[in-house]
């Protein structure tokens, strides 16, 4: 499967929205080799701001330049951007319903090797309790052109979780995202996962494996994580035996919470995927750590398993 | 001059009877950092500013802001003397649905910038904006009034950095110094002194002045005007509670009750210094 990295098509969208646009304008704490904004600078160096490692004021800034007409776009590592920066998110930003995108990059796991300090498995909780708040994340490059475009277009806080590493395509061609709808990947009967992100690609691979023992799994794509159409959600477990969800998230207050959420009182059995209530931990590879923490396509298919023989 | 500082005077005198009134007796309210600041707030919005209250949204507007958010009732006040709601909406202060939050909110009522009350975030908010005017090639200012007990916060410096790198001579702070935080004496619970050099470290053009004598204050805002290539930082020396006898330099009015005896006190003088007044 064709692989790409997020963050370079990150900061490409980042550069065409701003060709287009002039109130487009970038801000970023001394990560824009990472975030990939620095594409954005080199192109627009008047309409970037370099704010030094203050995300507390580069979070701020960007309300001040949105309430007067700008469209900001500010940059961090995901647990800076949401959790350096919450307070000034929430009232500066948040409260008003001011136009401000929060990109948060190397989401999850996905600075494998930085450790706790610098992964972010509490950013969905933190970004979906807030009122006006929009969430996405993107399962690949693809998808992240699509989100960035939508959240763009888009008035009002939007908050993006972008993974670090390359992630295999599978956004289909010609789907145009939406915020709020969760989209099919892979049609299936017996079992449907809700994933988001670098899971979705995991839950793909696990249903090819069911798919060999007999089982048909849905694979459905969470990427608005809020809004979130939850009709549509139930539509697409109609029949089948069971629900699944996976994310690269803690599994309080991320989809497992979400997707939980809406199934209340469904009955049938839920299994949910993501990180049990712990930090992370530096790995020489993002695959170790996605291993030691259970987000595989193998514990995609145990839960899958422990469903079908109920 | 004269005849302006009289008028100034006068105008400042009624904002302090509506912070009295809107408070009212036995209620909390932050009656302290209001009146230590609205000699400042009357010479803005009664003679500095450009600003229109039928088109609030006017973007050749000079803009106000609050980082010291709690101080709301004094910009409650002014926005309602220039006409941008009716005074009686004051009335209805903190009431359910009322427009007036305890802490400005630009969502509910015309004349406030942004969202601000979480301490040391107002100052970040004022350099975007005026960062934002500068890209657009407007001349309008950006004034933004920071508390010596919000100095503490971490971000108001983070502000000072971005603003002074970024040249923004758009951009005019007024530190309301009044000397109190909430719970004592600055100097005693937490010093954020000294400021002056503070401030000039940081790459500000710094005036001082007393932040209750109109000549100077007008002075300091006609000087900020000409400064170019750094934020001005106007250090107004302020009495907490000023005009309010009782309040003059008491902590405990910070987010004080007054007694019915208290407010009825206030009242009277306020009422009979805007008689002489006039």
């Amino acid at each position: 499967m064709k692989e790409l990295n997020p963050r370079v098509v990150y900061g490409e969208t980042l550069r065409s929205l701003g060709e287009k646009d002039q109130r487009v304008v970038a801000l970023e704490a001394d990560l824009g080799g990472s975030t990939m904004s620095c594409l954005f600078e080199r192109a627009f160096p008047d309409r970037f701001f370099e704010m030094g490692i203050a995300e507390q004021n580069m979070a701020s800034f960007a309300a001040g330049l949105a309430i007067e007409g700008k469209i900001p776009f500010i940059h961090s590592f995901a647990v800076f951007a949401s959790g350096r920066a919450y307070d000034q998110i929430r009232q500066g930003i948040c409260i008003g319903n001011v136009n401000v995108k929060i990109v948060g990059s190397s989401s999850g796991l996905s600075d494998f090797g930085d450790g706790a300090t610098h992964q972010s498995i509490e950013d969905t909780a933190l970004m979906c309790s807030l009122p006006n708040m929009t969430v996405l994340e993107p399962m690949d490059a693809a998808e992240t052109e699509k989100i960035v475009e939508a959240a763009y277009r888009h008035q009002g806080p939007v908050y993006i979780r972008i993974n670090r590493n390359d992630l295999p395509i599978l956004y289909p061609e010609d789907h145009d995202f939406v915020i709020g709808e969760p989209v099919v990947i892979r049609e299936g009967t017996d079992l449907v996962v809700f994933a988001s992100g670098v899971m979705v690609s995991k839950a793909v691979s696990a249903a090819n494996q069911l798919a060999e023992m007999g089982f048909s799994l849905k694979v459905v794509n969470v990427s608005s994580l809020k809004p979130l159409n939850a009709e549509r959600v139930k539509e697409l477990a109609n029949g089948v035996q069971g629900i699944i969800t996976a994310q690269e998230h803690s599994q309080l207050g991320g989809l497992a919470s979400i997707i939980t959420s809406i199934f209340k009182g469904d009955g049938r059995p839920i299994e949910t995927i993501g990180v049990a209530d712990r930090f992370g931990q530096s790995a020489k590879s993002y695959e170790d750590l996605l291993q030691h923490y259970g987000l595989t396509e193998e514990e995609i298919v145990a839960s899958a398993q422990r469903i079908l023989r109920r | 001059m004269e005849q302006l500082i009289k008028e100034l005077e006068s105008r400042a005198r009624t904002l302090r009877y509506r912070i009295v009134k809107m408070i009212g007796p036995e209620e909390k309210g932050h009656l302290g950092g209001s009146c230590s600041i609205a000699d400042v707030v009357t010479a803005l919005y009664f003679h500095k500013m450009r600003h229109d209250p039928k088109q609030p949204k006017l973007r050749t507007r000079d803009r106000f802001l609050l980082s010291k958010g709690h101080a709301a009732l004094v910009q409650y006040a002014a926005l309602a003397e220039c006409g941008y709601f009716p005074l009686s909406e004051l009335d209805t202060l903190k009431e359910l649905g009322s427009r007036l939050q305890g802490h400005p909110d630009m969502m509910k009522l015309p004349g406030v910038e942004a969202n601000t009350g979480s301490l040391g975030q107002g100052l970040s908010i004022a350099s975007g904006m005026a960062a934002a005017l500068k890209l657009d090639g407007l001349d309008s200012k950006v004034y933004c009034v920071v508390g010596d007990g919000e100095m503490a916060e971490g971000q108001i410096w983070e502000a000072a950095m971005a603003a002074s790198f970024y040249k923004l001579d758009n951009l005019v702070a007024i530190l309301d110094r009044n000397g109190l935080q909430a719970t004592g004496r600055i100097q005693e619970r937490f010093n954020t002194n000294p400021v002056r050099e503070k401030w000039e470290s940081f790459g500000w053009h710094v005036l001082e002045i007393d932040g209750h004598d109109f000549a100077q204050i007008i002075e300091a805002l006609d000087t900020a005007d000409q400064v170019q290539g750094k934020p001005v930082m106007i250090i107004a020396n302020t009495v907490k509670g000023k005009g309010i006898p009782f309040a003059e330099g008491v902590a405990s009015f910070h987010n004080g009750t007054m007694t019915q005896e208290q407010f009825a006190r206030a009242c009277q003088l306020l009422e009979a210094e805007e008689c002489e007044g006039r």
